[in-house]
């Protein structure tokens, strides 16, 4: 005889595979239902970046709690998950990105982050590759990169060896009022719903207002030792800013193969996962203005994701007022991957009516519905 | 055919004919081209660019199908990556 | 240092192999302006590589001279990486392509299909085709220990050509049945001059033993080949040896009439009576259409060569020879078959993937090529899937799914030189 779910989570990404960890671990039957296989959305198309972020006072709070948990875990990792403190150097190009560089340190000293500014004779032997002159960079130690998928299938692993069930290649069609129907027509019943969905969220809970933007990564062949950190550039906030046009911005990635993971882009309202030559183009151009080497290297692959995106870029986190059942985890643009395990947390605080370790009110899926009308026209 | 060239594989001098295949100048000397990732000896398996098991450094360009390069004089080659 | 150039073309030909060849010199003999491109250093392809330096193969030599004759322009050494909306992206080593054609051809023939059993990785375990391709190439071979195993009529001529070059042909192991293998020799009736050329390999390495339902199950040696071990008929044998030439038939190489949409059935290219594929201006001749051996690849190409250029009486004079040869292509495929034995040869440890040395343990517990790439990094290293993903076709039944551009690895700059068609391709739903 089935026993009775607590907790149904749809979408085996990192979120909802980080929900499903921390929900067993706090003794809860969970059933996670995944459309496609595990990581197959938007984890298994992203960076892997494990960042501090300065946007708002809300977003560092979220990336620096999950800092804090990936760094508890790390040990556990499997090497398969491929962790690495290569650290994040963001990268002055003139004197006004090195003002921010100065306000982010400052910053991040504030509330307990290493950071150090460095001047471009230390940047440059810091990494060597990067063009000179640029004005100087932050690097922030800390910061991370693991492989994605393999993280997502660590926390799914334990969260079943815990008891939680995964299905997969199980299309939901329905999630509410605790019962999710499938396409094949069986239905789960469970106390309570999670809409880890990511870019699908919407089709699954209308009114959440989670918006697919499109990215880019090319990724080259094996050059070890040539990038030692994650390298972005300070113009990346202003890409990740935009809200209407595409953009790219330099953000490069050492992998643990001695593989580099060249991005960034985003766009806005653009459906399909073709590869599109112009913006791959644009961001690779962007690259060599920091690194000219790239241009000589192999490039071996080029894909494209949908990071789930909110309009004011915080994720939703929490639950969706007009169905008592159901919870929200999803719509964290570039930082998923990063935020999977403070998602995770919040969550099971939320469900166990716990007080969580951050406060939990900036994420809430209902800052959505009371800006509805409002926000529906800027999206 | 009498037309030799010399090239170095690992700096170790090696005489081939003209025409013929860096892959060739590789698996006369080293007869190995490259390490894989978990550490085993590999040497070319389908002579035809489509496995890229033939990579080597060519004066200095890494990952090169030493298959479709010809030999040339006093090639540098550096088999094993 | 790099450079880069844009030509206009009325016919742009991909691969100088036997079916690239006949269709460059058939347009350009049409009047068309014509280039060729190919990514290895010479003309000829697989089966006439290195013939420009003279071969027995009168085949060769014929269309060789016919293309040096000719006003087909030659772009060797040079990869095609990305192709759309009339429009080639190629590299070469120094320099960039970009070539608009009116018309392009496909030519892009086949690949051996390697299958994983314990030590396969190891040097001096090679391909049948590779080992020829590399004695072709310069290798020496005089007095080296061949043994030659796998699948199709490749077996006995690369076993002919390397015992002509000296090689110690030690045996030839053809996975097929003597029954099956026996059918075929009928069929061949449609296509004479193959029966005699299979007579005379046959003659020529005559003291190296020919078995059939034969395969080898393990490649031994410590950092190099030194014994196969063979199931004959049941019977093991370990023979001592310094080349395994295994390969197990051919892989159609369909990754540009994918990237250009073309429709794919039953593992080839669908393309009509004048070699139209489903994309208008997009022909397709040779083994992509299916994999029938150089006669056929040849009149494809003349076919291909002659819609391109609009004659297209001169092709309907060429479908019944095409019919003919036709013919192989099914008589190969039921005789050549693999059998489910040779699913079987890895073991749990035996890598799949060798780019990356992925065990085919960790790929196999996966549903799909798309989730086993994602998490085992099966198919994500630079060959893209193109020996081990062919393999888990075979052993897994999934199909590949199109490879996103670059179709070959190529250097960051040339990527960064790709360019969008005017109108975006169809929306297409998911990601990854």
């Amino acid at each position: 005889m089935m026993r009775a779910t607590d907790v149904l989570i749809v979408g085996a990404g990192i979120v909802g595979a980080a929900c499903a960890f921390e929900l067993a671990r706090a003794g809860l039957r969970v059933a996670v239902v995944e459309e496609r296989f595990t990581s197959a959305g938007a984890t298994g198309a992203s960076m892997g970046h494990l960042v501090v972020m300065d946007d708002s006072e809300a977003q560092f709070s979220l990336t620096r709690y999950s800092q804090v948990l990936w760094e508890e875990i790390h040990e556990e990792l499997p090497p398969y998950v491929e962790f690495e403190r290569c650290g994040t150097i963001w990268v002055a190009a003139d004197e006004e990105e090195l003002a921010e560089v100065r306000r982010k340190c400052a910053y991040y000293h504030d509330r307990g982050v290493h950071a150090e500014i460095l001047d471009p004779q230390a940047l440059h032997q810091a990494e060597p590759q990067l063009r000179m002159p640029l004005a100087g960079g932050l690097l922030v130690e800390d910061d991370s990169v693991i492989y994605p998928p393999a993280a997502a299938t660590f926390l799914l692993q334990r969260a079943i060896e815990l008891g939680a069930l995964l299905h997969v290649g199980k299309p939901v069609v329905s999630l509410s009022k605790g019962s999710a129907r499938l396409a094949d027509g069986t239905t789960f019943s469970a106390g309570r719903l999670i809409n880890a969905a990511g870019q699908f969220a919407p089709r699954l809970t209308p009114g959440v207002q989670v918006k697919p933007r499109k990215g880019h990564l090319v990724i080259t062949d094996r050059y070890p030792g040539t990038v030692h950190h994650q390298l972005v550039e300070l113009g990346y906030l202003k890409s990740a800013h935009s809200l209407t046009s595409d953009s790219v911005a330099f953000n490069v990635q050492p992998r643990k193969t001695g593989q580099l993971l060249i991005g960034s882009s985003r766009q806005y309202d653009v459906a399909h996962d073709e590869v599109e030559p112009d913006i791959v183009s644009r961001m690779l151009e962007r690259s060599f203005e920091y690194l000219p080497a790239l241009s000589a290297f192999s490039g071996i692959r080029v894909w494209t994701g949908f990071r789930p995106a909110t309009p004011d870029k915080l994720p939703l986190i929490g639950p969706w007022l007009e169905d008592p059942t159901l919870y929200i985890a999803t719509g964290h643009e570039g930082l998923g991957i990063t935020t999977s395990l403070a998602t995770g947390k919040l969550i099971c605080a939320q469900l166990l009516g716990q007080t969580p370790a951050i406060p939990a009110e900036p994420y809430l899926p209902s800052r959505q519905m009371a800006n509805a009308a409002r926000v529906e026209t800027n999206v | 055919m009498s037309e030799t060239l010399t090239v170095r594989v690992n700096g170790t001098p090696v005489i081939v004919p003209a025409g013929s295949a860096v892959a060739v100048a590789v698996l006369l000397s080293s007869g190995t081209s490259r390490t894989s990732v978990s550490g085993q000896p590999r040497a070319p398996l389908c002579g035809m660019g489509t496995c890229f098991e033939c990579r080597v450094e060519i004066n200095g360009q890494p990952h090169r199908r030493s298959c479709q390069v010809l030999c040339e004089e006093n090639m540098e080659i550096n088999a094993h990556g | 240092m790099d450079s880069s150039s844009h030509r206009n073309f009325d016919v742009a030909v991909i691969g100088a192999g036997p079916a690239g060849i006949a269709a460059a010199v058939t347009a350009a003999e049409s009047g068309a302006s014509v280039a060729l491109l190919d990514d290895n250093p010479a003309p000829g392809g697989q089966i006439w590589r290195g013939s420009a330096s003279g071969s027995h193969h009168s085949e060769s030599t014929r269309w060789l001279e016919r293309l040096s004759r000719s006003n087909v322009t030659l772009i060797a050494g040079t990869r095609v990486f990305h192709a759309h909306d009339g429009r080639l992206e190629a590299e070469s080593d120094d320099s960039l392509w970009q070539i608009h054609y009116s018309k392009l051809i496909l030519a892009t023939g086949a690949r051996e299909l390697f299958l994983p059993f314990p030590g396969w990785t190891l040097p001096n375990v090679v391909g049948a085709g590779g080992l020829q391709a590399m004695v072709k190439s310069g290798l020496p071979v005089t007095g080296k220990r061949v043994v030659i195993a796998g699948t199709g009529p490749l077996l006995l001529a690369v076993a002919g050509y390397l015992s002509e070059r000296g090689a110690s042909v030690l045996c030839i192991c053809e996975q097929a049945p003597f029954s099956q293998l026996r059918s075929f020799t009928l069929a061949m009736v449609a296509v004479p001059r193959k029966l005699v050329e299979a007579a005379q390999l046959r003659f020529r390495c005559r003291r190296a033993p020919y078995f059939t339902s034969a395969w080898p199950v393990a490649a031994i040696g410590q950092d190099r080949l030194q014994a196969v071990r063979i199931s004959d008929n049941g019977h093991l044998r370990e023979i001592e040896c310094d080349y395994l030439a295994c390969g197990f038939h051919l892989v159609p190489n369909l990754e540009l009439p994918r990237a250009l949409q073309c429709s794919v059935k039953d593992g080839f290219v669908e393309v009509n009576e004048l070699q139209e594929t489903s994309q208008s201006d997009v022909y397709c001749a040779g083994e992509p259409t299916g994999i029938g051996g150089m006669e056929l690849s040849i009149v494809e190409g003349q076919i291909a060569g002659h819609s391109a250029a609009g004659r297209r009486n001169s092709a309907k004079q060429l479908f019944a020879a095409r019919t003919r040869y036709r013919r192989v292509v099914g008589a190969m495929r039921k005789t050549f078959a693999l059998r489910s034995e040779l699913a079987t040869l890895a073991k749990h440890d035996t890598f799949l993937c060798r780019c990356e040395d992925v065990s085919i343990e960790d790929v196999r517990k996966h549903a799909s090529w798309r989730a086993a790439k994602l998490h085992s990094r099966c198919g994500m290293g630079p060959c893209q899937g193109r020996v081990c993903g062919a393999a888990a076709e075979f052993l897994f039944g999934w199909t590949m799914d199109s490879l996103r551009p670059p179709i070959f690895p190529v250097r960051c700059l040339s990527l960064a030189a790709m360019s969008s068609p005017a109108i975006p391709a169809q929306p297409l739903g998911g990601s990854q």
